[in-house]
């Protein structure tokens, strides 16, 4: 749609009309059509092979937190492929737009891209992932079951996801926002966004943002209550204790950006004035709030991903890490100080030498705790018997390329040097090359690193190693250019360009797009291929890299109740330490395992909740309310299930194990 | 009980794993995971207050808080929410002492006098708005209503959670279960007359001193 159509709502249909199906866009027209058929096949591939009730029973419904925790993996990699689409259309638009040319996208598309980009890779790409892999690892990792709230586990996950398929619905039906990815006001206001766009934003966000709450709070609880007996917090392993802080900063920043939405909601929608420009109200309150929130939220990502390269060179080099205290100190300290840094996202609002400063120094202050790390990763390496495998690959990228982004991030800190790059595109390249570099090779560390511990076989190497490459070079030729035309004075979200000395930069930023294509398709292949030679790449000993912590101690994949015994720990390295003094695995003597029980309700109340935001976005007041009817009425009904759990039966504890008894004495014939 | 494992290294055995494990008693982790969700609960409160802050002199040439505040009817207002945390403490007294139908009856009285708060805000409300002083008209009106409404949805879900538990009271007894939903409901309602507290003092009683 090239303009905002003003509607008159109607009882009905509210403000969706016919219209609204963006059909005279040819681009969404291919992309929907390509949606639609990929759609159609995969449904009809389930229909065909009967796995409806098989994935209904076994992973929609599942409390278990491994297959919770693969599902947040599958969502985050498949809102890669989206995230992405946006970002390589980005690349081509302005490597078109110039002398003279308009480019391929028209302005309404364009600003719907970049938006979509940055929310999408956030909240719906690192999020995910983020939470997927403290989901899958943290239980196992602390000697547990569970987590705290199994049920609550699932409705999270499911709750991220109604998230996600409200923004994917933007693209068909109506639009999505066209404000940047923060939605500032007063652009994001009623004035002058009127269409569905932010209202897109809000609902899927505050829906998300529940689910991550939740989540928060689960996880928290789960390593505060339900260690193995012996683990104290200083032998808990450091992922664990990042996971932990992370959660923290969950639970302490995400209620900011659900109020924040909310009174950016009132304005919308009751026409209260928060952030308008007229009748008292203050937008630059909005910037102060959500940043209150967003800074909080870069560390929510980057800590766990700090975890993974923790346990990464320790494992591949064979040496414990050097430094865990520090390490721990480091992370909380951090924790801490993210509270204390939002204002340098806009030290040009104009707050003043004094509290600039304040903020500046802050900033620079975060760089020391996380040298400290840098430096206990580097010592760990120092006369470690390191092996090059892919996980170990992705740290040493990271810690190269991270600090080049840590170093611009201190660069940007000084609020005068800031007043000249502030929203250019250095900064798009400073945060690129912080989440790319740290987030993104920390997860792919991760899925490397526990995929055998998740499926019970490895990831093909060449493909990944293929990957690898095609990341890391593909990153350095898409962001290092931004760096160049960011320090000329080139601002982000342009659209179009009139001085052509500056397109061979966006030339080579594109050709860097295109080697990450590469990267994503040979890690999508890598999969595949993995699949495929699975026989080859089988993994029975259940510790495929001679790691440390205790989720090598079980099989892999883990029974359903993880241990058939609960571990106890005596030292920080709790499997090393239990390899080392000669453990043996208990043979006999199994007990029924007291376990949570599936429950239909978490897929049923994210359903509701797309419902409720649809009517809302659109304005069908009658179906929001039957929606939120449907939503407290499930919920309510939920709680009076009472019978939440069952025993696994010894008997079948005990073939579980022999099962593996029988697999672990081929290894060792 | 034995312990089947481990050579010994230094000595003694090593336990690693244990043999005769105690499952985690159901709802091990409730009454922290909900003290959690409460102190997030209370972060939504803190934005609105700080947005109440930065906001609540911004009449826009409108009512401010003199023209509009009826202290005495605030007054009555908060002792309604008072007493009804008061009386949930008597149910909880009750329950402690497994006696149903008493419990029944405070939670009844409890649920009265929230309703009664409840009335008495619309009844304030209304008069605003029937005044001119609606939440469009300034950004200390949008901060006004959005924070004190804020709290009256969360006493409104507060009732709804309280009939269900006194149905589910009523079709099981005060089995663990109920006891510990009680229990949170009861963090939940002492919760918002905190809330409300700082409502009263930093909303109504400083707003007449602006």
């Amino acid at each position: 749609m090239s303009a905002s159509p003003t509607i008159e709502p109607s009882f009905l249909f509210g403000r969706l009309t016919l219209e609204a199906i963006p059909y005279h866009e040819p681009i969404l027209v291919a992309t929907f059509a390509v949606v639609a058929l990929g759609g159609i096949a995969v449904l009809g591939a389930l229909t065909y092979f009967r796995l409806w009730g098989y994935l209904w029973r076994e992973w929609f419904t599942s409390v278990d937190h491994k297959k919770i925790g693969i599902m947040y993996m599958v969502l985050g990699t498949i809102m890669l492929l989206r995230g992405f689409a946006d970002a390589i259309m980005m690349r081509l638009q302005q490597a078109l737009a110039f002398g003279g040319s308009d480019g391929y996208l028209p302005a309404h598309h364009y600003d719907q891209v970049f938006t979509a980009h940055g929310v999408i890779m956030i909240f719906f790409v690192a999020m995910p992932m983020v939470t997927g892999l403290m989901n899958f690892v943290v239980p196992l990792q602390i000697g547990a079951r569970d987590v705290s709230f199994p049920f609550l586990n699932n409705f999270s996950f499911w709750m991220t996801v109604s998230g996600a398929v409200l923004v994917m619905t933007s693209l068909f039906v109506g639009e999505f926002a066209q404000t940047g990815w923060l939605a500032y006001p007063p652009l994001s206001g009623i004035g002058y966004s009127p269409y569905v766009g932010v209202d897109y934003y809000i609902w899927a966000l505050q829906i998300a943002g529940v689910g991550t709450l939740l989540s928060g709070v689960n996880l928290i609880c789960t390593i505060v209550k339900m260690r193995a007996p012996g683990m104290t917090l200083m032998k808990m392993p450091v992922f664990t204790w990042t996971a932990l802080c992370t959660n923290v900063l969950i639970v302490a920043a995400f209620p900011v950006l659900t109020a924040v939405l909310a009174l950016l909601a009132a304005d919308r929608y009751i026409g209260t004035n928060f952030f308008t420009n007229d009748f008292g109200g203050n937008p630059m309150m909005y910037v102060n709030l959500i940043w209150i929130w967003g800074h909080p939220e870069v560390y929510i990502l980057i800590l766990p991903a700090f975890g993974i390269f923790s346990e990464v060179t320790s494992t591949f080099s064979g040496k414990r890490l050097f430094g865990y205290t520090s390490m721990v100190y480091a992370t909380v300290v951090i924790t801490i100080l993210s509270y204390l840094v939002w204002l340098h996202h806009f030290f040009t609002m104009g707050s003043g030498a004094s509290v600039n400063s304040f903020f500046g120094i802050t900033t620079m202050i975060i760089s020391i705790p996380t040298g400290a790390k840098m430096f206990n990763w580097l010592f760990t390496m120092y006369r470690g018997r390191i092996r090059f495998e892919l996980p170990m690959m992705y740290t040493v990228a990271f810690m190269l390329i991270f600090v080049i982004g840590g170093m611009t991030g201190v660069l940007l800190a000084v609020p005068p040097a800031d007043f000249v790059l502030h929203n250019s595109l250095f900064l798009i390249a400073h945060f690129h090359n912080v989440i790319i570099g740290g987030v993104l090779f920390g997860m792919f560390a991760g899925i490397a690193f526990w995929w055998p511990k998740a499926f019970g076989f490895k990831l093909d190497p060449f493909w990944g190693k293929m990957s690898f490459w095609f990341w890391v070079v593909g990153f350095f030729f898409a962001f290092m250019p931004l760096y160049v035309l960011g320090l000329m004075g080139v601002t982000r979200r342009l659209r179009v360009f009139d001085d052509p000395s500056l397109h061979i930069w966006f030339l080579i930023a594109g050709f860097g797009a295109v080697l990450i294509a590469c990267g994503i398709g040979s890690f999508l292949i890598q999969i595949g291929v993995s699949i495929l030679r699975r026989e080859q790449l089988r993994d029975t000993t259940g510790d495929p890299w001679n790691a440390r912590t205790l989720e090598w101690a079980t099989s892999s994949p883990p029974p359903a109740y993880n241990f058939a015994f609960t571990p106890v720990v005596h030292d920080l390295d709790a499997w090393w330490d239990m390899k080392q003094r000669g453990y043996t695995r208990p043979l006999t003597g199994f007990k029924p395992i007291h376990m949570p029980r599936s429950s239909g309700a978490g897929p049923i109340l994210a359903g509701f909740s797309i419902v409720l935001g649809f009517a809302l976005i659109w304005y069908i007041w009658w179906l929001a309310a039957l929606a939120f009817i449907g939503l407290i009425g499930t919920a309510i009904g939920h709680t009076f299930n009472y019978n939440r759990d069952f025993d696994i039966p010894a008997e079948e504890v005990a073939r579980t194990e022999d099962e593996r008894t029988r697999q672990l004495a081929q290894v060792n014939a | 009980m034995t312990q089947a494992s481990g050579t010994p290294a230094s000595g003694e055995a090593p336990v690693f794993y244990e043999v005769d494990e105690h499952p985690h008693p159901e709802g091990h982790s409730t009454m922290l995971g909900f003290w959690i969700y409460l102190m997030s609960d209370c972060l939504i409160f803190a934005v609105l207050f700080a947005t109440f802050g930065v906001l609540g002199g911004s009449y826009a040439a409108g009512p401010g808080p003199k023209d509009l505040f009826d202290l005495e009817l605030v007054a009555l207002n908060t002792s309604m929410l008072l007493f009804s945390s008061i009386t949930y403490g008597f149910a909880m007294l009750a329950m402690e002492k497994d006696r149903v139908k008493v419990t029944q009856l405070w939670l009844v009285v409890t649920a009265v006098f929230g309703l009664a708060f409840l009335s008495i805000e619309l009844y304030e409300f209304h008069h605003m708005i029937a005044e001119g002083a609606t939440p469009q008209r300034s950004a200390f009106l949008s901060a006004f209503f959005t924070l004190v409404g804020t709290h009256g949805l969360h006493v409104t879900f507060g009732l709804i959670w309280l009939v269900t538990l006194m149905v589910q009271v009523g079709q099981r007894g005060l089995v663990v279960a109920n006891k510990r939903r009680l229990m949170c409901l009861s963090m939940f309602w002492h919760f918002l007359d905190v809330v409300w507290i700082g409502v009263f003092t930093f909303v109504y009683l400083m707003g007449m001193l602006r």
